[in-house]
């Protein structure tokens, strides 16, 4: 029997069909701690776990604080603008510090792709990646993928999803993109072609320039959210442009399959990538998505926080 | 490995039990039946079918302690963690709790937490197939089919074979028993 333990969640690239459904699995159980009349279980009772946050996110930090806690664990919170990197710290020594703190697991985010992986390997706590740069969210993939299981069924194969927008800057699509074929559902990828990562036809996802066609019986809509702030030059004419032509409208999403699901990552921009009525609509599952993170990190922690042991570096 | 309690003489004892119960609850209003997962979980099927033939139905539930173990942080992660399934409210309450064999009294501890998050009952007891001894904590089951002391190195299996369970002695090394009972074993057993 192979073993299910992860020693640290830095992504889906690499991951196998296994683990992810061991993750899945596992958030079930924890859906459920999150609706009883006591929210918490001892498990991780006396864990140390870090929230390292170096880029500004309310709603990931929070949910992986909550799932912490209902873990039982002491959870602290460390933020870009209060921490020493302000000072000139680097990101080793911000480590080692942490490291001298003996943290068990260690969830962080940065702008920058691939700090996870550095941290994983000077770092001997277990290492969860919250979003990086560009790159990876993989915690955010499996609560999508969760809430996909808890509405369709937990059999994926052959469900399609169109992940619509600025895919090119998403990590979130990215990692949708890398975890929802190993579930055997079929990716479609949508997006102003200044939008869309050059290669993605190369490498077996399908790929349209215009939302109509990407929609059409689709099982499950998620729109990403344009990213303002990682948007260096014009992409696009004007928001209310792209809106004309990208938001999800009530009349665009009756092509895809009656009682499709939309979703979204959050934070919304209502009137812009989505319409209000269809955020609020009886197709939208945004705020279970909300519910499954929760669960879905209380998974992630449970498989990553076991004792924690010398650095991996590798490679 | 050697027979510690066959079928017939398991059945009986738990038809003894069941009795013990209604007794000492005269009837069973309030009354709810929790298996320990996984190893209760069929010997409190079996009870609740013989306390519905002395007195009518009694609610059957389940709780899974792997996330309550006072080991959970360092033992391996268990990746297939079962449901906690309790069909009613537990609050006033009367919980008896059953599992297959007492040995440390650490799970019965952790089925304690596991069981006490979802409310406040009146009352929690304890019954158990086999007890072993070997105490490790200060608790004690209400009902036993079957009391006997059995050394640390060796291991009692319960299995449950056309509706009947029975137990067995091995040493603590060998491979389990498959729920089906020894001759059910496949060949390349890992």
């Amino acid at each position: 029997m192979t073993e299910p333990r992860q020693r640290h969640l830095l992504g889906i690239a690499g991951m196998s069909r296994e683990v992810a459904l061991s993750l899945l699995d596992t958030a079930k159980v924890f859906l459920e701690v999150t609706r009883r009349p006591v929210r918490k279980v001892p498990t991780l009772r006396g864990k140390t776990v870090l929230n390292l946050f170096f880029e500004a996110s309310t709603r990931t930090r929070t949910s992986f604080e909550l799932a912490g806690k209902r873990m039982g664990a002491d959870v602290v919170n460390i933020s870009a603008s209060t921490s020493s990197t302000t000072k000139g710290e680097t990101l080793h020594d911000t480590v080692a510090t942490l490291d001298a703190m003996h943290a068990d697991v260690v969830v962080i985010r940065h702008s920058a792709s691939g700090a996870p992986h550095i941290v994983a390997q000077r770092s001997r706590a277990a290492v969860i990646n919250a979003g990086d740069g560009m790159h990876e969210h993989p915690t955010q993939a499996l609560l999508d993928a969760f809430t996909m299981r808890q509405h369709l069924g937990d059999d994926l194969s052959g469900k399609v999803v169109a992940i619509c927008g600025d895919i090119l800057h998403s990590r979130v699509a990215r990692s949708n993109a890398l975890l929802l074929p190993l579930l055997g559902a079929r990716v479609r990828l949508a997006g102003p072609r200044t939008m869309l990562p050059h290669r993605a036809r190369d490498l077996g996802w399908e790929v349209y320039d215009r939302i109509e066609p990407a929609l059409e019986g689709a099982d499950v809509v998620m729109m990403l959210r344009i990213q303002r702030e990682r948007l260096g030059a014009a992409l696009f004419p004007s928001l209310r442009e792209y809106s004309r032509v990208w938001g999800l409208t009530g009349q665009r999403l009756a092509l895809a399959r009656p009682g499709a699901l939309v979703m979204h990552p959050g934070p919304l921009n209502r009137g812009v990538e989505i319409a209000g009525d269809v955020a609020d609509g009886p197709h939208s599952v945004i705020l279970p998505q909300v519910e499954a993170g929760v669960a879905v990190r209380m998974a992630a922690l449970y498989l990553c926080a076991g004792e924690s042991g010398p650095p991996t570096a590798q490679e | 490995m050697r027979a510690l309690l066959d079928g017939p003489d398991a059945l009986r004892g738990l038809r003894r039990v069941a009795g013990e119960i209604v007794e000492r609850h005269r009837g069973v209003e309030d009354l709810l039946l929790v298996g320990i997962r996984r190893g209760g979980v069929p010997i409190a099927e079996i009870l609740a079918e013989h306390l519905r033939e002395l007195e009518g139905e009694v609610p059957l539930g389940t709780v899974d302690i792997t996330l309550y173990r006072d080991d959970a942080a360092t033992a391996l992660p268990n990746p297939r963690i079962g449901p906690t399934q309790l069909p009613i409210p537990i609050a006033g309450r009367r919980i008896v709790l059953v599992d297959d064999v007492l040995f440390t009294g650490r799970t019965i501890r952790a089925a304690l937490d596991a069981v006490l998050d979802y409310g406040r009952p009146e009352r929690i007891e304890l019954a158990v197939l086999i007890d072993r001894g070997g105490r490790e904590l200060p608790i004690q089951a209400d009902y036993v089919v079957k009391q006997v002391s059995v050394p640390p190195e060796e291991r009692v299996d319960v299995y449950v074979r056309d509706g009947a369970p029975a137990a067995v002695i091995q040493s603590a090394s060998s491979p389990s028993i498959p729920p089906g009972g020894p001759e059910s074993a496949p060949e390349n057993t890992p």
